[in-house]
């Protein structure tokens, strides 16, 4: 009983932080819809101001005062972002702003090294706090106690100030109706300015308050970012009492997981949040999503039509270029260039998914790296021959996808988004966690492709034909009755449905054929490497795809091609420098603020209004639009 | 002759500075050395540290070969499938003649796969996984650094002449820390075959809870813990279990837990009395490992690291290897590497014929408080060459050539 009841005051404490970071990011959602994954920067910036802080001001009043400013000054950063990286884009399509905070996250990891250092800094004491109380015997530190004395009281001040003041009453109502707030003549820029700092503010309190915990650290920003989400969904996205509660719940299983089956540190919160979006689609106490229900937020997207004969030119002249490769480029070329189909291929797969079917997917890195392991692992344990393995791979990530969007589609928007992360985070802890078979975080090696394809030049053209294959192949969907069924899916679920579409089912073909899309790239790549780590199975691996989707441009068809290719090559090239984070996050702000629409999107907009034909009726559909 | 070469190696590094243009009057030597040193950069930047000073002295003292010695330095951002690009075009573009680097095994493992398949010399200087040169081991693959097996043997060593029998284990939830707590078990129970283990504890990696592993392990009522999380999960670590009193009258072996990159950040809060494996550069005076802290700390306004030292000696066995196969060929380096002895910064080492592996060694010694930092003492230098396996072992774990 005794440890019981420690366990539970340690869950408890655990759960402070976790609530803080968390009820930031859900308000900040629940306002401006912005799914804000610089949140987990934003706490690693409150850890070291506060740090800093804490070394300049002594005693009880520098301790508490400091972590008052870390999260005042975290809240003024949050200010800046708003203001400068997320404004702009508040009409670009839904969820794009993601990007944009991706962006933010690599600009602030390259800052914080060189502000603060790489070395890991133990954050100090609270002072009059060190040792422990004895609680029913068991002995608990004091700054726990503290820590779960202290967080009821600022949930409760939270909660005052979403029900009885003003701005609680503003920032409820542009929760549930964004536009009528702003027709009723509030200032929404502000007001969304306002909730991005407190909720920043929330962020950074969150920081500084774990210091006499832990410490502050480089890795921290991803460390905290998966927890945080899962309990902002488990919660209800934009619920306080929600977050609240699930940063409780989750953070007491985890105690009791840690004593009773110590191997689950891995998957117990993922676990928890598909069954709690299994039973409540929406969260504990989230309400059903009303943006992006009919369409999609900013202007309609432009029926596709089949490219013009100077577009195939351009690029049978382009295939044509990258067939005679082998010509003029050396060795280096073929296999940098090797690398960038593959990941083509992943991102126009992805592109499929979320352009054409509307389903944003953020665990899509199953599929790819689903894919690269059930070739390695036909390989390493059956013998399988490299051409069959190769064959079967996408396969066997088709059938992966066919569960996994089973089980998801029930779900639409950010919800939908949330549960494909978790399973390819349980896809991934398996990989991880069953060492035996898979190898664990030692992976899988020696993969080496059948000898008459292992020279450089013949893996190229290999991998040539395969990517650009799949993605006319996905081209080629879009334009057939299939595509036009995802399309009408994706714009009008109640039209689609009333005109004889199955739906449901038409998502779930698009899924699996993108799972499908995404094991060949898989396929491909652990031939051309050799070797396949859990890497492949992680969220960063998802969100690379993602963020050269929604840079290429989701609404064109070859976003998401051209968008991966530009930067794969980019990144070939910056990383050849110390602070090329810094660059490459500019970079994606840049691109972000400057092409709301995409690469391929502006370029298509700036070719109709300045290209050689434009017409009077094309300026005029332009100026309607925009 | 150590200190010959250091002071030879002052004159002739304020020669270059002073001439920087003079031309070399041969082509460089290249070598291709792939890391994570934005992801890791606490261990990458002391590591490269060290090499960079190996490779002044070398070129100050005439080069290799009458050649002068130069590294490329990668950054792989701790993804492996970047590093075996990155691995390709060191070796045919810029004019490798071999490969080294790398902190993390999945990415040593991943241009080892590679480099076993086109036949490129691979010196994997840090990663610790004991699969690099036993189950995925090949024959153009060889390691530095002791491996997670024998530092884990070492601690063994110690825990089996202890009174100990009840053992708890705390180790990250991933490939290293299962093989470090294989590998514990395993020697431990060799040589005191009455112990048992009533707790394994598997915290996620960097995604500690402290407070509840330490409630966890407490409720085992262990004789003695073996730890192997490090970085901030270590700090957490250590906080919570001398607040809640995990540590008092229990013993602790703690894998890597005294290296200056894992103990220095806890500061006054360092775990006293613990068994540990790390590098107590305060302490070391004469001797090859002594010179090598002077001349760093001349070289730099800094103290050395465990990696420092790796860095140095990863350059000191590739001008050994170059020296003895007198010539540039894959073929010649890598018939040098074998069974290559080299009178490193730690001493004489050998790259065994068997397995490519290293004996450097490790220090093993007690963790004490002094002067509010942590430090080693009563630590001794322990030969990697005692705490390997034996060569029917080693040769039933490496695949068939």
């Amino acid at each position: 009983m005794e440890f019981f009841v420690a366990q539970i005051l340690t869950g408890l404490a655990n759960a402070s932080s976790l609530f803080l970071v968390a009820c930031g990011l859900s308000l900040i959602f629940g306002v401006t819809r912005i799914v804000n994954f610089a949140h987990g920067s934003l706490y690693m910036l409150g850890a070291y101001i506060g740090l800093t802080l804490m070394e300049a001001l002594p005693g009880h009043f520098g301790f508490w005062g400091s972590i008052l400013l870390a999260g005042i000054a975290v809240g003024l950063i949050g200010v800046v972002i708003e203001m400068l990286v997320l404004r702009p884009v508040y009409r670009a399509p839904e969820l794009f702003q993601l990007v944009a905070t991706f962006g933010v996250i690599l600009v602030i990891q390259d800052l914080a090294l060189l502000i603060w250092g790489p070395e890991d800094q133990l954050g100090p004491r609270a002072p009059g706090l060190r040792g422990v109380f004895r609680i029913m015997g068991e002995p608990i530190p004091k700054y726990d106690i503290v820590l779960l004395i202290i967080t009821p009281f600022i949930a409760l001040a939270l909660w005052w100030m979403m029900t009885r003041t003003r701005l609680g009453v503003l920032v409820r109502a542009a929760t549930q109706d964004r536009e009528m707030v702003g027709a009723l003549g509030v200032n929404q820029a502000w007001l969304f300015t306002g909730v991005f700092a407190l909720g920043s503010a929330l962020a950074g309190l969150g920081g500084a308050l774990q210091l006499p915990k832990g410490g502050a650290d480089l890795l921290m920003d991803f460390t905290i970012l998966t927890p945080v989400f899962v309990v902002v969904v488990i919660g209800g996205m934009g619920s306080l009492p929600g977050a609240y509660l699930a940063a409780i719940i989750i953070s007491v299983l985890n105690v009791f997981g840690v004593t009773y089956i110590p191997q689950s540190t891995l998957v117990l919160m993922f676990i928890v949040m598909i069954v709690v979006l299994m039973i409540r689609p929406y969260g504990l106490f989230g309400r059903e999503e009303v943006a992006g229900e009919h369409g999609q937020v900013g202007e309609p997207e432009e029926p596709i039509k089949p490219a013009s004969a100077k577009v195939r030119a351009i690029v049978a002249a382009g295939l044509a270029m990258l067939a005679l490769l082998p010509l003029y480029g050396g060795n280096f070329a073929l296999v940098l260039t090797t690398d960038i189909l593959i990941f083509c291929l992943f991102a126009a797969s992805l592109h499929f998914l979320l352009g054409l079917g509307g389903m944003v997917s953020f665990g899509h890195a199953a599929y790819y790296g689903g894919g690269a392991y059930v070739a390695a692992l036909l390989v390493t344990w059956t013998e399988t021959p490299m051409e069959l393995a190769f064959l079967l791979a996408p396969l066997g990530a088709g059938l992966i996808a066919i569960v996994v969007g089973w089980v998801c589609l029930r779900l639409t928007g950010v919800y939908f988004a949330m549960l494909t992360l978790a399973f390819a985070q349980l896809l991934w802890s398996l990989v991880w966690q069953w060492q035996e078979v898979t190898g664990g975080d030692d992976g899988q090696v020696n993969i080496w492709p059948a000898d008459w394809l292992n020279d450089n030049t013949v893996y190229f053209y290999f991998a040539l034909i395969f990517s650009v294959g799949g993605i006319l192949t996905l081209r080629h969907l879009a334009h057939s009755p299939f595509g036009y069924a995802l399309r009408a899916a994706r714009d009008s679920k109640r039209q689609a449905e009333a005109t004889g579409i199955d739906t449901r089912r038409v998502q779930l073909l698009a899924f699996t054929f993108a799972g499908f899309m995404g094991g060949l790239a898989g396929a491909l790549f652990v031939f051309s490497k050799g070797s396949v780590f859990p890497n492949e199975l992680e969220i960063v691996r998802s969100f690379d795809a993602l963020i050269v989707v929604f840079l290429g441009g989701v609404k064109t068809l070859a976003g998401g091609v051209v968008g991966a290719g530009f930067f794969k090559g980019v990144e070939d090239v910056l990383t050849r420098f110390e602070y090329w984070r810094l660059v490459m996050g500019l970079l994606i702000i840049f691109v972000v603020v400057v092409a709301p629409e995409g690469i391929v999107g502006s370029l298509r907009r700036a070719w109709r209004r300045f290209g050689p034909g434009h017409s009077q009726a094309d300026t005029a559909t332009e100026e309607r639009r925009t | 002759m150590q200190r010959k070469t250091f002071i030879k190696g002052l004159i002739a590094a304020g020669a270059l500075a002073t001439l920087p243009l003079t031309a070399a009057a041969q082509d460089p030597i290249i070598i291709g050395e792939i890391n994570h040193y934005k992801r890791m950069a606490a261990f990458a930047e002391p590591y490269k540290m060290g090499m960079e000073l190996a490779i002044e002295e070398t070129n100050a003292a005439g080069g290799v070969m009458g050649r002068p010695l130069e590294f490329i330095f990668r950054d792989d951002q701790g993804e492996p499938g970047e590093a075996v690009k990155i691995a390709e075009e060191l070796m045919t573009r810029d004019g490798a003649v071999m490969l080294t680097g790398t902190i993390l095994s999945n990415v040593g493992l991943a241009i080892s796969s590679f480099a076993g398949e086109k036949g490129y010399v691979y010196l994997a200087s840090e990663p610790l996984a004991d699969s690099l040169v036993w189950a995925a081991g090949n024959p153009y693959t060889f390691r530095l650094r002791s491996s997670t097996f024998m530092q884990a043997a070492m601690l063994a060593e110690a825990a089996a002449k202890t009174n100990a029998t009840r053992f708890a284990t705390i180790a990250p939830n991933y490939a290293y820390g299962k093989d470090a707590v294989a590998a514990f078990k395993e020697n431990l129970l060799k040589l005191k075959p009455e112990a048992e283990f009533v707790a394994e504890q598997w915290p996620a990696l960097f995604k500690i809870d402290a407070g509840a592993e330490v409630q966890a392990l407490e409720r085992a009522k262990p004789d003695a813990i073996y730890n192997v999380t490090f970085g901030p999960d270590l700090a957490k670590f250590v906080r919570d279990g001398t607040d809640r009193g995990l540590f008092d009258g229990r013993d602790v072996y703690g894998l890597l837990s005294g290296e200056p990159e894992y103990l220095d950040p806890l500061g006054d809060e360092a775990p006293e009395g613990w068994t540990v494996t790390g590098f107590p550069w305060y302490d070391l005076e004469g001797g090859p490992d002594g010179e090598f802290v002077k001349t760093y700390q001349a070289r730099y306004d800094d103290y050395p690291r465990l990696g420092s030292i790796v860095g140095y000696m990863t350059v000191q066995s590739i001008v050994a290897a170059l020296e003895k196969a007198g010539s540039t060929e894959t073929e010649a380096i890598r018939a040098a590497f074998e069974g290559l002895e080299v009178d490193s910064a730690m001493g004489p080492i050998v790259f065994r014929e068997i397995d490519n592996q290293s004996t450097m060694g490790a220090y093993v010694g007690t963790t004490a408080l002094q002067d509010g930092k942590g430090v080693m003492v009563d630590w001794e230098y322990k030969d990697g060459a005692n705490y390997l396996p034996s060569d029917e072992e080693v040769r039933a774990l490496r695949p068939a050539q």
